[in-house]
């Protein structure tokens, strides 16, 4: 039945700006803090109190324009989205409607199957974050902090141009990555720095309108994205088919119990009565400011990608896990400057074989990471000048994630130093011959399978160390009854 | 006596020790205390910290400090934050609000030594033309204790009326000066938009709000005006250009000065009401001014547009009085909608609930083009229809109101009537240019304005025209009876 069915996806990405103080206060913005001790007379909106433009916001959210080739808005407004709520002091949100900073703009996203897809970015605007209430503590009280209340934020809209939910997610993911490259953004899901609304309908394919969308709030992990959508999209479907009708409408995930919940429909819907904020004046941008923040710009992901591909032959794919944040693709070019271009190949695997799985059982960063680039090119620099194979290498990077020792000690307090000495592998090599003569016979009149069980049996008595080509090039000469 | 003296003359019998602050706040103190009562003009009296206040002034005279403000006692309306006094805005909603800071008016006049006597009775939130809709009653005229002293700065032009005090501050939105000034006989002065901070004055009409001065005098004002204005950083909408020396230019010349007369303002004026503006008229060509006739096409517009743009924003403004953080809440509330509805219900009066329910309705989806747009468009016309007669003219002229003060209760029941009263004041706010009034006659002995209205910026032009109108004429030297 989901093949008769298109899905129909947009996404409004809240993005929470990075700056030291409050969007429109002087209030710091760090996370944590004892309720409402990060809360001013302006946040608090006491009478007479006025917004002040933090020029940081600003800037970063052009620097956010400018990284998805977006038209930067020269003349831009603030406007005021009415609503009462006890945790949005003033009775508005200061918000952008008719004229955001950045207008139309897009963005390539690698899908799970190597295809490229663009996705359009409709604006992106600046607004104020509302407080929080709390409906938990003593008695039937509810609790307001406000230490949230005008914490700046980058509203991401969008086209409708998602298809599936992977393709939501490796979208979001890639939003996710460009904010942290750009640096406006610490990106943490858990603290809702950065989260999403997703816009979901579906259609019979081939339909040229859409269908009736809800919106699904607030969602704060990729995996419940994900979750939530396929949910509604069979909810949807489900309703359809059976005669009903999908109405537009906000609804909720619950990620305990993997469904989405109706909120408000449109009906109960407030209406804003947006009008341009009268505090604030226009926001006026000379080409000189749009200049002087495109020269902050670092090497924005999809570049660094095509670089490590073009440069170090790496596919499309590794190039962009590599480049999935800013860190880890500098972790992966420190391996590669101390090992040489020729062995980007060998640090690519380790980054995101070992090295990547390490860091997610354990959930620790890569800025954290308890393997240091230097460390682990030390330990690679082992495998390259043959004096552990590659196997062992993952023993020994085990043994140095877990002491915290580096690679030529652990190598050297365990004996795992490589036998490339060839008389030492032939005498191992006669041995295991000589006790498994039914197997030696066998090889010789024809069963070539078994040279396999004749490797295993020279590592098993080698511990793994002898070194794998010259064992290969040994056990065929002795095997076929060449060799000394 | 002291409380006729000009600022000027005051600052130098201060200077010269002849009198002491301390002396001149006591005289005014006692006046107040033997005024008041039948005025009402007054709603805190902030005695003992007025003569601490006095007292140090004295002791930065002694000092040698001198100042045009130092050691004189003013009134503040009640719309201006004074740190730890309470700050009503005359209404009940905020009848328990000591304010926790000082407006930057209130900080720049501190910090030039003048001594606060107390807060000024207002319409509530500054809305109203004659000072009934405060909840601490209405203010009385000194001039005929049964009429209104016009609004909203009611409180402060009855209060300058009776001599309670050597200046007094004020708002302007629509008029809130220069009509009051008009109707009890003081001289008034609305700058230019973002002449003067806004940050501390509870906010109204945030489009249209200025702060300015009452006083005997146009010199008076202008001694004020140049302590008040200059650029605030914590006021978006302030400006940052240099302030003009008011009192050294109030001598320039006026030979060759072009006054504009505004057809839109004589058509149905009131007979004795023209012959008083025909009479000044003729002052200032005595002076050497040209007098011509302009047209305002638009102006006649200005009433409709005004009570669309204004209770817009005023709707929006006031809704952080929600009964959450601070002011009035309601007793026993059953959940949030009751603390909402209740707490605001109680504590706002029924003008400021007329202008929040037309401003919501203007704001509303499917309204906002045909009123809250079409309005903005209309406020551009008007400002362009000024702009281009000040192509003609330096300054224009006009009446202030269309009759003297009316009585209490006679129009408080006819809101349409009441809203006339401001037909001639209120354009000079949508054009957001700078406004004054100066007595220029009586008619059945009550006292009446001459408005004139310049170019943005030309406050230095409208108090040397006014000074020197008062240096030919004695209307502003009169005083009402018993209060002499």
């Amino acid at each position: 039945m989901m093949a008769d069915w298109e899905v129909v996806i947009g996404l409004e990405i809240h993005a929470q700006l990075a700056t030291k103080s409050k969007i429109f206060s002087g209030s710091a913005t760090a996370y944590g803090a004892e309720p409402n001790t990060q809360a001013n007379l302006v946040d608090l909106a006491y009478p007479g109190v006025l917004p002040v433009l933090n020029a940081e916001a600003l800037r970063m959210a052009v620097k956010f324009g400018l990284a998805i080739g977006a038209k930067i808005a020269r003349r831009s407004i603030f406007a005021r989205k009415n609503y009462f709520y006890p945790d949005l002091p003033k009775g508005y949100q200061i918000s952008q409607y008719e004229q955001p900073v950045v207008g139309k703009g897009a963005l390539a996203v690698v899908l799970d199957d190597g295809a490229v897809k663009t996705i359009g970015v409709t604006r992106a605007h600046l607004e104020e974050d509302a407080g929080k209430s709390l409906h938990e503590g003593p008695g039937n009280a509810s609790f307001i902090d406000l230490n949230r209340a005008g914490t700046p934020l980058l509203e991401i809209v969008s086209e409708p141009d998602m298809r599936a939910a992977r393709e939501a997610v490796a979208y979001m993911k890639k939003i996710h990555t460009l904010v942290r490259y750009l640096e406006i953004c610490d990106g943490n899901m858990q603290e809702g720095s950065f989260r999403c609304d997703a816009n979901v309908s579906v259609r019979p394919r081939g339909a040229n309108q859409f269908g009736t969308r809800a919106e699904i709030k607030n969602l704060n992990s990729f995996r419940f994205l994900e979750k939530a959508i396929q949910y509604e999209v069979a909810r949807q479907i489900e309703l359809i088919g059976s005669g009903g009708r999908v109405v537009q409408e906000t609804r909720l995930y619950d990620s305990d119990k993997n469904e989405t919940r109706s909120m408000r429909s449109k009906e109960e819907a407030n209406d804003y009565r947006y009008f341009p904020d009268p505090d604030l004046l226009p926001v006026e941008m000379d080409q000189e400011f749009i200049e002087s923040v495109r020269a902050t710009l670092p090497e924005l992901p999809d570049e660094k990608a095509a670089r490590f591909a073009r440069d170090f032959g790496l596919s499309a794919y590794d190039a962009g896990v590599l480049c999935a944040s800013r860190e880890l693709g500098a972790y992966f070019e420190s391996l590669v400057q101390a090992l040489g271009a020729a062995h980007a190949k060998l640090a690519a695997n380790w980054v995101m074989g070992e090295l990547s799985s390490a860091l997610n059982r354990d959930n620790v960063e890569i800025t954290a990471s308890r393997v240091s680039a230097a460390d682990l090119s030390a330990l690679l620099g082992r495998i390259v000048d043959e004096t552990i194979s590659g196997k062992i290498a993952k023993d020994v990077f085990e043994a140095m994630w877990s002491e915290g020792k580096g690679a030529d000690a652990i190598i050297e307090a365990r004996g795992l130093r490589q036998i490339t000495d060839a008389g030492a592998i032939e005498s191992v090599i006669d041995a295991v011959m000589a006790a498994n003569p039914k197997q030696l016979a066998d090889y010789r009149a024809g069963k070539d399978k078994l040279f396999g069980f004749f490797v295993g049996q020279v590592m098993k008595a080698t511990g793994g160390k002898a070194n794998p080509a010259q064992l290969n090039d040994l056990l065929k000469l002795k095997l076929s009854g060449g060799g000394s | 006596m002291l409380h006729n003296l000009s600022i000027g003359e005051l600052a130098d019998r201060l200077a010269a020790r002849q009198i002491s602050s301390v002396e001149l706040t006591r005289h005014f103190l006692a006046r107040i205390e033997r005024f008041n009562p039948s005025l009402n003009a007054l709603i805190t009296l902030t005695g003992e910290q007025a003569l601490a206040s006095a007292a140090a002034a004295d002791r930065r005279l002694a000092a040698g400090e001198r100042g045009r403000l130092l050691g004189i006692p003013l009134i503040h309306k009640d719309i201006f934050c004074t740190d730890g006094v309470r700050t009503s805005c005359g209404s009940r909603i905020l009848d328990n609000f000591i304010a926790p800071y000082d407006a930057t008016v209130v900080t720049r006049i501190k910090a030039a030594g003048a001594v606060m006597l107390g807060k000024a009775n207002m319409d509530e939130f500054a809305m109203g033309s004659s000072n009934e809709t405060s909840f601490y009653g209405p203010v009385r005229n000194p001039w005929d204790r049964t009429r209104v002293p016009g609004g909203s700065s009611g409180g402060s032009a009855a209060a300058m009326g009776a001599r309670l005090a050597s200046f007094c501050t004020g708002t302007d939105t629509g008029g809130s000066i220069r009509q009051p000034a008009a109707l009890t006989g003081v001289t008034g002065i609305k700058p230019t938009y973002g002449r003067v901070s806004r940050y501390g004055m509870v906010a109204f009409a945030s489009s249209l709000d200025q702060a300015g001065v009452f006083a005997r005098t146009a010199a008076d004002a202008a001694a004020v005006l140049q302590v008040m204005a200059g650029f605030d950083p914590k006021d978006s909408t302030s400006v940052d250009a240099p302030v003009p020396d008011y009192p050294a230019l109030l001598g320039e010349p006026l030979e060759g000065l072009r006054i504009g007369l505004l057809r839109e303002f004589f058509e149905g004026l009131e007979a004795r009401n023209a012959a008083l503006i025909e009479e000044a008229l003729g002052v200032f060509r005595s002076l050497g001014a040209d007098t011509l006739e302009v047209s305002l096409p638009h102006l006649p517009l200005s009433v409709p547009t005004y009570y669309v743009v204004a209770p817009a924003e005023c709707s929006s403004n006031l809704s952080r009085f929600d009964g959450v953080r601070y002011g009035y809440r309601c007793a026993e509330p059953k959940d949030l909608i009751d603390l909402y509805q209740r707490s605001r219900g109680e504590g706002f009066g029924a003008e400021v609930k007329r202008r929040i329910m037309t401003g919501t309705y203007v704001l509303s989806a499917g309204y906002y083009d045909a009123y809250y747009l079409k309005a903005q468009k209309v406020r551009r016309l008007i400002t362009d229809d000024f702009r281009a007669a000040y192509q003609k003219v330096d300054l224009l002229i006009g009446p202030t109101t269309p009759t003297p003060a009316f009585g209490i209760g006679a129009k408080i029941d006819d809101p349409v009537t009441m809203y006339l009263n401001d037909i001639y004041t209120i354009g000079a706010n949508l054009a957001g240019l700078p406004g004054m009034s100066v007595p220029c006659g009586f008619i059945d002995g009550l006292p009446m304005g001459l408005q004139m209205i310049g170019p943005h910026f030309s406050e230095a032009r409208l108090l040397g025209a006014a000074h020197q109108f008062q240096r030919a004429t004695r209307w502003h030297e009169h005083t009402p009876g018993g209060y002499e």
